[in-house]
């Protein structure tokens, strides 16, 4: 849909729902946590941000006269190369999968022993890893710099002239 | 004839997955406009985040939120936290990231005058030749 | 948006239920789905909402954009310092038991919470922040023109 549809009002409000959806799917494949952030963020606030900025620069896309097969080619390609790379893995939902014997079911056993909070997703965030979250921490607080930078009032060359 | 029945049942959903992705490949690659090309993005981005879901996904799981507190190895199968904590904070520095990328479109419009990656690509070139041609009539007086 | 009573007055009422939400989801995300991350883009989800239907100098009344962009960093900071407090007390960088080294399991669950606190902070106010940013360009717009 979103290939063919020209109003991007239409596009930003399918991908909305698309974040709702995937959302849903997390739920259904145990992963709450991820699915809470998923449902406010895609949903919410990356809706807005899409819907500010197709208010500051065009609502239609125009016609555009690329070549469609080379595009075709190339994402076929790289379809098969991952598909090909799947096929030695584990079924969906097994046992005995290498993800699921080692870090994981330690982790599940030892979070409670040391910290006594049921939540085993917040305990490896803030504690097992709590680096990582240190550096995802920085990392936004990074890009919210970079969004203030580029959108506090300077004008472009247009409007000097 | 039983197993190659399981075989695919246990990847269909991988497949699945990475036939969302390409779909947004797609749309990063073929279309022009730079705001289509941010939603591709973010289509890529999320089916990249179900595939790795999937992985720690156990049959008969529930989410990793412990019931049973006096003793952990109870017959409760949870599915594997470690995705979940990637993913989490991957998501926010997602939309952080996409931020960014609006941002630059935004200023890239009040350049340009224009989204559409064509239109930016044939202005570029026109100033590169006038650029050139400067340099040249310089060098040459 | 001056016609838009109806959306005005639930307005009113849910950005206090959002914001209280947002808080649950802060300080219980040890037991239930939530933490900073969540209750961050949840509170900022908030004041976007205000933003959006009261116009943006209503909620830049409440919370002005110096403020957004300078309590970003204060998560941060709030976070490494219960790191380097723990360097102090004499164990590792972020080793929660330094915060209280008889109950090593009360020390963890107080350092979560308030690194969840500092990621909270953070989310929260760089989403603000952002949000102001690009609200900040957006020309008034008729309701016809959308």
């Amino acid at each position: 849909m979103a290939l063919t549809l020209k109003h991007l009002f239409a596009v930003i409000m399918l991908s909305g729902a698309f974040s709702l959806v995937s959302a849903m799917l997390f739920v259904v494949m145990d992963a709450v946590d991820v699915a809470f952030t998923e449902a406010a963020v895609g949903a919410g606030v990356s809706t807005v941000l899409m819907l500010a900025t197709m208010a500051l620069t065009v609502r239609v896309q125009k016609e555009t006269k690329r070549p469609i097969l080379f595009p075709l080619v190339v994402v076929c390609l790289v379809g098969v190369l991952l598909i090909y790379g799947t096929l030695d893995m584990p079924n969906f939902g097994a046992f005995d999968s290498p993800a699921q014997l080692h870090l994981g079911s330690t982790y599940l056993s030892i979070t409670y022993k040391d910290m006594g909070i049921p939540n085993v997703v917040t305990g490896i965030l803030a504690s097992y890893r709590g680096y990582d979250t240190l550096g995802e921490t920085v990392v936004v607080l990074t890009a919210g710099l970079g969004v203030i930078l580029l959108l506090s009032g300077l004008k472009g060359r247009k409007d000097k002239e | 004839m039983d197993s190659n029945l399981n075989f695919i049942y246990g990847h269909l959903p991988y497949w699945l997955f990475i036939i969302l992705m390409l779909s947004g490949l797609f749309i990063v690659v073929s279309r022009g406009n730079l705001i289509k090309k941010i939603v591709g993005l973010n289509i890529f981005q999320t089916s990249v985040f179900m595939f790795y879901i999937s992985i720690g996904k156990m049959k008969g799981g529930t989410a990793p939120i412990l019931l049973d507190k006096s003793d952990n190895n109870s017959a409760v199968i949870y599915s594997n936290p470690l995705p979940h904590v990637l993913i989490l904070t991957a998501i926010v520095v997602g939309i952080a990231t996409t931020a960014l990328g609006l941002a630059l479109i935004i200023k890239i419009r009040e350049e340009y005058d224009s989204v559409e990656e064509d239109d930016i690509q044939k202005m570029d070139q026109k100033d590169l030749k006038k650029y050139n041609k400067k340099n040249v009539l310089e060098t040459n007086s | 948006m001056k016609h838009h009573l109806i959306l005005k007055v639930i307005t009113k009422f849910m950005v206090g239920v959002i914001v209280l939400f947002g808080l649950y989801v802060q300080f219980h995300g040890d037991y239930s789905p939530g933490g900073g991350f969540q209750a961050g883009v949840i509170i900022a989800a908030a004041f976007i909402l205000y933003g959006i239907v009261m116009g943006l100098e209503n909620v830049q009344k409440v919370m002005p954009i110096w403020f957004a962009q300078k309590a970003a960093a204060v998560g941060v900071l709030v976070y490494a310092l219960t790191g380097v407090f723990s360097i102090i007390v004499g164990f590792e960088f972020l080793n929660y038991h330094a915060i209280s080294p008889e109950h090593p399991k009360h020390g963890q669950h107080y350092g979560i919470i308030l690194v969840e606190l500092g990621v909270g902070i953070t989310v929260t106010f760089v989403m603000i922040a952002i949000y102001y940013g690009f609200a900040g360009r957006t020309p008034r717009l008729d309701d016809k023109e959308w």
